[in-house]
């Protein structure tokens, strides 16, 4: 479906990442998904009168590696503040949050397309918050609360660290927006601060959508998108919000600034209206909890611990000159691509590398369930190989027979080849006395090619490299051989 | 009355600890002494009887064993707002009034390693909030010199106790005055440490940048032994202080000679009528007879003391208290949504005061007014600790009086604020975070009823403080010189 022309969308995502921690942000209770309901409480993320919180260290360093990954603002002194509402499933009935100091400020997320095309969409924050219990609502129909007799609330999931990212609303499409997301989910898992997973709600998202006519510099009103549970829900439901407020717009209507909560089975946005309330949080410092301070040391020490990420590589690869699908797969297997990286900083030419791990290796592993870079086969040797056949010194397909030797535990490829005589030949003599041996015993093909039959090249070609056990030099081969046949 | 109540934690703790007489024997006869006069007092909303019994068996175990215990035996009165597992902790509010506490204020636990005997859990204004004890949801507590009068608050419970001969120790907090005051009105020693020396985890919160926990005594050696008890850095706790604390027992002395006593220019006492006035004359008079030097100081923000205060504290309990909603814990009124049982549950379990309170407390925080009010108090703060600060310039302690009267009648004072004005004196030292006592100086009024002076000293000098309180005491032995009604 797309956008009629004369409209742009504006598109701005605020994400809920849950911190992959021991414990949880404020209590020493168990960070983990599942188990049976209220097992992982204690007075503290139970809000029992007297309890208190502490924060976790682990968490606050994290969230820095995050900010400092995108390219973000980490500031000398932060805090926490209380956001005071009422809700069942928020224990004490305020959430421990980030208001006007949060841990990083600005930075962007670098992030790529299908077709390649890489982008950028700026952050304003990411800040540092708990998380709240889980309600299940029964004795209803649908599980909703509208109609049902009675909840139930699971504390395991209250106090559970939470980044908040919210992003600048310079996406254009549906597809940026998920774009957006695979990237920020990339870097999360690169760095190990999340597992990032919607399905067990260590992601949830929401969408502010709106659009304006192309040109236009103002925002339009925005309608604020809930209950995507995947990407593709995303990708699904931002698309079904702009249809809807383009349509909105052309029969003469006006958008309502609302927010709306995504029906994957309908697939359609309804209007969530009835929960609509300004809420006045009444935002103050938490006495509870100290100011946290940044001292830039530790910011130099959180700096070496970041890994090459996933835009870089990106971005890298395609230089290298692999597609996108290709460069995706890649960078998606992050420890292949530190055996790919390996390779060229021990003077493999990326291109050639990149076909033996995408190929050859990669299919050596599928068969034997080993991964590549824990096979015998070293980035290093890997590296020989490559110069091997840049050099000429071998031909591609002994350069595949030495690859599964080396597979197999052979070892260097340079030292196998000097030792069996491996090296291509590329003394022409020596060729062309193969030649005549070929086309002496191939006079009928011979004879063919030149009333016309071009392609019977190839058979005679592979004759001769047949004859040669593979080592001729097949370019040279070919080039004799149709001197020869003129 | 068995003689044994009568005596001092530091010799029970002395005696107990060299097998002289048992934990057993001192809490039977303390026990005995809670059933002969407590129906008539009300210092305890629950009596811990069998806990008692159970706990002086292990102190004395434990003291056959070769331990050492530095309150052997030692019977202790703890203010219901801090929670002990097993025991029934209300807050004094008809929203806690049956619910039992599943851990142990790291304070409490302290003082029971440490050998005390857990005598009850004792009465107080409801949440801490209130100086007269009659906001107490479930029960009236009265003043064991007239039982016609208040003892004080919040913590009436304890101080009565501890004046009455039901406890050695009684465990109070103190928010603006809540140790001091009912410490002066019920002639026993007062004392509030430096914010952050002892920890808050499981005092249920009122005001969370205020509140200490102290102990109230009969005599000054006894409060220096409570706190060596309770104090130091609590994991738990974000605000305690990661500080080594200086025994206090160990710096009691006999003189004053060489300190400087600073006398707050703006507490003109002549305001407080001329026997009261006449009262604290004597008491710095005395001081000086031990060898002090009065030193004249000002406080010049002295009288934006209660506004600031009653700015802060409610606002911060208006957070700490959203948690008693009725789902979790407590008690629930049921109504037709969950808005409804909020509303419900709350207006039936909180008293006037508390709602009062609730609600400066959100106003203060609203949005419009925060700036101009909470933001603005807590600026005021700094003032206070920076008056503090140059008065401590001139002088190595602060004498004030500790509160404007003696004890009052029941229902005496039925404007919020004339109560209010009951912690006038005590408020600015909370708001700087020092260490202060009420020390018994005396009588005034008919019938003649206690008097307390207070001392103040820099932050961390509670050996300081203690060491001269100690000095006046001994001197003047004021306590003594009168008799309990009951």
């Amino acid at each position: 479906m797309t956008v009629k022309t004369h409209y742009e969308a504006v598109i701005g995502i605020e994400c809920h990442v849950e911190l992959k921690t021991r414990s949880k942000m404020f209590c020493a209770c168990q960070n983990e998904f599942g188990g049976e309901p209220n097992t992982k409480v204690c007075p503290v993320c139970l809000a029992l009168p007297g309890a208190l919180p502490v924060a976790n260290a682990a968490a606050i360093r994290h969230m820095i590696r995050a900010g400092l990954a995108f390219g973000a603002t980490i500031p000398a002194f932060s805090k926490f503040d209380r956001k005071n509402y009422f809700y069942p499933d928020m224990p004490k009935d305020y959430q421990i949050s980030q208001y006007d100091m949060p841990l990083t400020l600005g930075g962007s997320v670098r992030y790529w397309l299908e077709d390649g095309t890489l982008k950028e969409c700026k952050l304003t924050r990411i800040h540092l918050e708990e998380d709240t219990g889980k309600s299940m609502h029964g004795g209803g129909e649908d599980g909703r609360i509208a109609g049902s007799s009675f909840s139930l609330i699971d504390f395991n999931r209250a106090g559970v660290p939470l980044m908040e990212c919210v992003g600048e609303p310079d996406l254009r499409s549906a597809q940026e927006a998920v774009g957006y997301l695979e990237a920020l989910k990339r870097t999360f898992v690169q760095l190990g601060v999340s597992d990032v997973k919607m399905e067990e709600g260590s992601l949830r998202c929401d969408a502010n959508v709106s659009i304006r006519p192309r040109g236009c510099t103002e925002l339009g009103t925005k309608s604020e998108i809930k209950n995507m549970n995947s990407f593709r829900s995303v990708l699904r439901a931002v698309e079904s919000e702009i249809e809807r407020q383009i349509s909105v717009l052309e029969s003469g209507g006006r958008i309502v600034q609302e927010t709306r909560g995504w029906d994957e089975g309908q697939g359609v946005t309804h209007s969530m209206r009835s929960k609509e309330e300004a809420h006045d949080y009444r935002y103050f410092p938490d006495p509870d909890l100290v100011p946290i301070e940044i001292d830039a040391s530790l910011i130099e020490e959180l700096k070496k611990t970041i890994p090459v990420l996933p835009p870089e590589r990106f971005a890298k690869y395609r230089e290298y000159g692999m597609d996108a699908k290709q460069a995706t797969q890649l960078v998606d297997n992050s420890r292949l691509a530190d055996y790919f990286d390996a390779s060229v900083a021990a003077g493999a030419v990326p291109q050639a590398s990149m076909n033996f791990v995408l190929g050859d290796l990669s299919r050596l592993a599928n068969e034997s369930g080993t991964a590549v870079q824990d096979s015998a086969v070293t980035p290093a040797a890997l590296a020989e190989l490559v110069a091997l056949v840049e050099a000429k010194t071998i031909n591609s397909k002994i350069a595949k027979e030495l690859l599964e030797r080396m597979w197999g535990g052979e070892g260097s490829p340079k030292a196998i080849v000097e030792k069996e005589g491996l090296g291509q030949t590329s003394d022409t003599g020596e060729i062309e006395r193969l030649i005549d041996e070929v086309l002496g015993a191939n006079e009928k093909a011979a004879a063919e090619y030149k009333a016309g039959k071009t392609n019977i090249l190839g058979f005679l070609t592979g004759a001769v490299m047949k004859a040669s056990r593979g080592k001729a030099n097949p370019a040279l081969v070919n080039e004799l051989l149709r001197k020869k046949l003129e | 009355m068995n003689d044994l109540v009568k005596r001092s934690a530091a010799d029970i703790a002395r005696d107990v600890g060299s097998k002289r007489i048992s934990a057993r024997e001192v809490t039977e006869a303390v026990l005995a002494r809670v059933d002969e006069v407590d129906d008539r007092l009300g210092c305890y909303l629950t009596r811990l009887h069998e806990l008692a019994r159970q706990q002086a068996g292990r102190v004395d175990e434990r003291i056959a064993a070769g331990e050492t215990l530095p309150l052997a035996g030692v019977p202790l009165s703890i203010k219901d707002n801090m929670c002990l597992a097993g025991t029934r902790t209300t807050a004094a509010s008809k929203i806690l009034e049956n619910w039992i506490a599943p851990y142990t204020a790291t304070a409490v636990q302290r003082m029971l390693d440490a050998g005390a005997i857990p005598i009850g859990k004792s009465n107080l204004d409801e949440f801490a909030m209130g100086s007269s004890c009659e906001n107490s949801a479930l029960g009236v507590t009265r003043n064991p010199y007239d039982l016609q009068r208040v003892p004080g608050g919040s913590s009436g419970g304890s101080a009565a106790a501890v004046a009455a001969f039901e406890a050695a120790i009684g465990l109070g907090s103190d928010t603006g005055g809540s140790i001091r005051e009912p410490g002066a009105f019920c002639n026993v020693v007062g004392f509030k440490p430096t914010y952050g020396r002892v920890s808050r985890y499981g005092l249920i919160a009122f005001a969370s940048s205020l509140d200490q926990i102290g102990p109230l005594t009969r005599t000054v050696e006894d409060a220096a032994l409570a706190y060596d008890a309770m104090s130091g850095h609590d994991p738990m706790d974000s605000t305690s202080i990661d500080r080594r604390v200086d025994p206090a027992t160990s710096s009691l002395r006999e003189d004053l000679k060489g300190v400087r006593v600073g006398i707050v220019k703006e507490f003109v006492t002549a305001k407080l009528g001329p026997e009261i006035d006449a009262l604290y004359k004597r008491a710095y008079a005395e001081l000086e007879n031990l060898g002090a030097e009065l030193v004249e100081v000002s406080l010049p923000t002295a009288d934006y003391g209660l506004a600031t205060y009653y700015l802060i504290a409610p606002a911060e309990c208006s957070s700490n208290l959203a948690r008693f909603d009725g789902v979790r814990y407590g008690l629930r009124v049921d109504g037709a949504d969950v808005g409804q049982m909020y509303e419900r549950t709350r207006a039936a379990g909180f008293g006037p005061e508390v709602k009062r309170r609730i609600l400066i407390g959100t106003y203060a925080l609203s949005s419009g007014y925060y700036d101009a009010y909470y933001v603005k108090a807590q600026k005021a703060r700094t003032m206070f600790a920076q008056d503090f600060q140059r008065a401590f310039e001139r002088c190595d302690l602060i004498a004030a009086p500790a509160a404007s009267s003696p004890a009052f009648e029941f229902d005496s004072k039925s404007d919020p604020y004339s109560m209010y004005m009951m912690d006038y004196y005590t408020i600015p030292m909370s708001l700087a975070g020092l260490p202060a006592l009420s020390v018994p100086c005396g009588y005034a009024g008919t019938p003649a009823l206690p008097m307390g002076l207070q001392l103040a000293a820099p932050l961390f000098e509670e050996p300081k403080l203690l060491g001269a309180a100690h000095a006046y005491e001994r001197a003047t032995g004021h306590a003594a010189k009168a008799e309990l009604a009951v």
